[in-house]
């Protein structure tokens, strides 16, 4: 074949794959074309960070699994690190922290999370990628569709559901090993001996993985994705995304035989850009609800550019500012970024403080209240106390309790250490007496100081006040 | 008005129109609302047959499942009961004194006792010992009858009485105001009185008391009677070596009993009511 033929014949396959743009809710299954390319190879590369979630439950970090989400005994372990439910206020700064970064990226780059990371479009990507390996590219597929049920379209069938299925099992118990030891999930899997909770859960996920990822596809960031429209409204003029630069492109029109047409925009109107789409939109539509600004028509678009001896960048990552010829404002003129950026780093400085000032111990003080306080035969008086240790290290702790206060403060009850379980809250009754004359009023500040030696030999300190009530003077 | 011809068409009106334009018109639910709202229905059915639910007279349906509110009381009842049944065995077969000194136990007797010294001890004593007008405090450490565990039990077995003599009639009001700032003074032992008068016979020769006959100390700063409204504390002790404690002669004697519990707990429950109040603070 001729180069001439040969261009004839890439073109006229390119206009064959042309389709009318319309709203597809779901009677459509969208066959996206797959076509290498830079933005191609980023989506890999940034959806290939999931494996994390697949392998992350089989680090080990001593003797237990080093990121484990502990629900039944209410700890998360995080490496080195075991957060109580006391602790969780550092969980609402994490959800902060990662909603706000949702924000500020949406700000600046548009839905990227959407195009790049978010589960439901990482898990489609890779379900069309089997797809595609078996049953072909999309004219194929699209016959395959209508095709009558022979021996060969069951067989390609049956492999494509298992696979999936096979994933979406895989994601089920990936989940679930976030939550229980995840060698002893796979040991009561194999031994038909696991528990009806992480059953339900990766039952759940299996089901939910096999019909969103293979089924619903983008109808789900369509008509069921919050996100999808919050970020929507997240975005404005200054706002880089993938945009189609009409005053480049149009009038667009068909490219006959090689030639660009005079009067004509570089859009030779191939439709790859809409051939390619994952969700099936017409990104030289304009801006959309369906685009999850994956950038895999910019790759089309730069192939078709190459091809037909334009320069690229017909679609290309711009704001609508840049595109209208409009500055650009700076960063710091746009106070969506530096607003975002500002509760990005508070949340973050907040969660450092928690994390850094995790008390290994901690002690919490109740005053009894019947009675509150008792007279004594030597005129002293004595108050009752309840004294709560939480123990966060992964060792039990012999914990000495102390007291401080007016002078002839004594603490009973407290000779023996208190053993302090690990991740539990240890409690035990004491007494403290004080004198009647060293008590100046009603009610007398005291502080009561828990310790403990680790078994690497480091101190842990607590401290708490109280009050100690005496009678009216 | 029917006879009105339904000029609306296309409308959603029910064809009742009055006055030529007033008409009423018919807005279907969603189709989710109706179809939840038959299941409903369908579970009503569901319900009558599993559950009791049509009354007749005193009476209603029983339900095939058989379920009633008292079976499931009972269930309930039967679970806690086998989560207490080792714990209350173990008290069973222990003394007293062997359940305060084991820990666990201890516990077990001081988190699950909290009803039981409610029901039988706290209407005298207070909720937390605290003790009330003209009963004893149990949370400190002045024991008439001694603190020790056992002593606690027998107390509770068996009930307490304490005599004191009224002196109204032995002393005369000099004696008994000179020993009662003696009493307020805790300075007994230096007043002749104090021995001459035979209060030494019960509470001690330095006025310490005798738990034996349930005699109080004399020189502490704990007071067996508290003073009334408006009555301070040596008129109160006055008043108490007037009249003495629970003796039939006196028609203005202090009545101070505590009832024997024997027959109306069971020895398991006397014991743990025991240990609840030797764990106040002021056993000994």
């Amino acid at each position: 074949m001729s180069d001439k033929q040969n261009q004839e014949k890439v073109i006229s396959d390119l206009y064959a794959e042309a389709e009318q743009w319309h709203i597809n809710t779901g009677e459509e299954t969208i066959h996206a074309k797959r076509v290498p390319g830079r933005w191609r190879t980023l989506k890999w590369l940034l959806a290939s960070s999931w494996l994390l979630f697949f392998l992350g439950p089989y680090l080990r970090w001593g003797d237990r699994q080093a990121v484990l989400f502990d629900i039944p005994n209410r700890q998360f372990h995080l490496f080195g690190a075991t957060i109580l439910p006391q602790d969780l206020w550092m969980l609402s700064l994490l959800l902060l922290f990662f909603a706000i970064l949702l924000a500020v990226a949406t700000a600046i780059a548009g839905r990227i999370y959407c195009g790049f990371f978010c589960f439901q479009t990482v898990w489609t990507d890779l379900y069309t990628w089997i797809e595609e390996r078996l049953e072909g590219p999309p004219q194929k597929r699209r016959k395959l569709q209508q095709a009558p049920w022979d021996a060969t379209k069951i067989r390609t069938k049956v492999i494509k559901h298992s696979l999936w299925l096979l994933i979406a099992l895989l994601t089920g118990i990936s989940f679930v090993a976030w939550f229980v030891d995840a060698f002893t999930l796979w040991g009561s899997l194999f031994s038909l001996t696991v528990g009806t909770t992480a059953l339900f859960f990766i039952a759940l996920f299996t089901v939910g993985t096999y019909l969103l990822a293979g089924f619903m596809r983008e109808q789900a960031c369509f008509w069921l994705c919050p996100y999808a429209r919050i970020q929507g409204v997240m975005l404005d003029k200054s706002t880089t995304l993938p945009t189609y630069d009409f005053h480049r492109g149009e009038p667009r029109g068909r490219m006959l035989k090689g030639k660009p047409q005079e009067g004509k925009g570089d859009c030779v109107d191939c439709n790859q850009c809409v051939a390619v789409c994952p969700t099936g939109v017409d990104i030289r539509q304009g801006q959309q609800e369906g685009c999850i600004m994956c950038a895999l028509c910019i790759d089309a678009c730069d192939a078709v550019m190459e091809k037909v001896h334009l320069p690229k960048g017909l679609i290309r990552f711009e704001s609508l500012d840049q595109l209208e010829g409009r500055e650009e404002r700076p960063m710091h003129r746009r106070p969506r970024v530096w607003i975002y950026s500002a509760i990005l780093a508070i949340s973050l400085l907040g969660i450092g403080y928690g994390l850094s000032t995790l008390d290994a111990i901690e002690v919490k003080v109740l005053h009894n209240r019947t009675p509150l306080f008792v007279p004594l035969s030597d005129g002293s008086i004595r108050n009752g106390y309840t004294i709560k240790i939480l123990n966060k290290v992964s060792e039990d702790l012999e914990t000495t309790l102390t007291v401080s206060g007016p002078p002839g403060i004594e603490l009973s009850g407290a000779e023996e250490p208190i053993h302090a379980q690990n991740g539990q809250v240890s409690s035990r009754a004491v007494f403290v007496t004080i004198p009647r004359e060293a008590l100046t009023g009603e009610s007398t500040p005291i502080h009561f100081q828990a310790e403990a030696i680790r078994e690497e030999g480091t101190l842990l300190v607590s401290q708490r006040s109280s009050i100690f009530f005496g009678p009216p003077r | 008005m029917a006879d009105n011809e339904n000029c609306f068409v296309g409308e959603n009106n029910t064809g009742h129109i009055w006055d030529a334009d007033l008409r009423e018109l018919s807005n279907p639910p969603p189709r989710w609302w109706t179809i939840a709202f038959w299941i409903s229905m369908g579970w009503v059915v569901v319900y009558a047959i599993l559950y009791p639910m049509i009354p007749y007279g005193q009476e209603a349906t029983k339900g095939v499942l058989g379920w009633t509110q008292m079976k499931e009381y009972h269930q309930g009842m039967a679970e806690i009961e086998a989560v207490r049944a080792p714990f209350e065995e173990r008290i069973a077969q222990m003394s007293a004194a062997e359940i305060l000194a084991d820990d666990g136990l201890a516990s077990y007797v001081v988190a699950s006792s909290k009803v039981l010294y409610g029901d039988f001890c706290s209407a005298c004593h207070g909720s937390g010992g605290m003790g009330g007008p003209g009963y004893p405090v149990l949370a400190d450490d002045e024991w008439l009858w001694g603190g020790t565990i056992e002593a606690v039990v027998t107390s509770i077995t068996n009930g307490r009485r304490g005599v004191m003599t009224a002196h109204g009639k032995i002393l005369n009001d000099e004696e008994i105001n000179s020993l009662a700032q003696s009493v307020i003074a805790r300075d007994v032992a230096s007043n002749p009185l104090y021995m001459s008068k035979g209060c030494i016979a019960c509470h001690g020769m330095d006025g310490g008391g005798m738990a034996i006959l349930g005699a109080p100390s004399l020189v502490d700063t704990i007071y067996r009677f508290l003073p009334e409204e408006g009555e301070t504390q040596l008129e109160s002790v006055k008043y108490t070596i007037r009249h003495g404690v629970n003796d039939p002669s006196d028609p203005n004697t202090r009545e101070a009993e505590m009832p024997a519990f024997r027959d109306r707990l069971s020895e398991s429950d006397i014991k743990k009511l025991a240990v609840y109040v030797h764990r106040m603070g002021g056993g000994q």
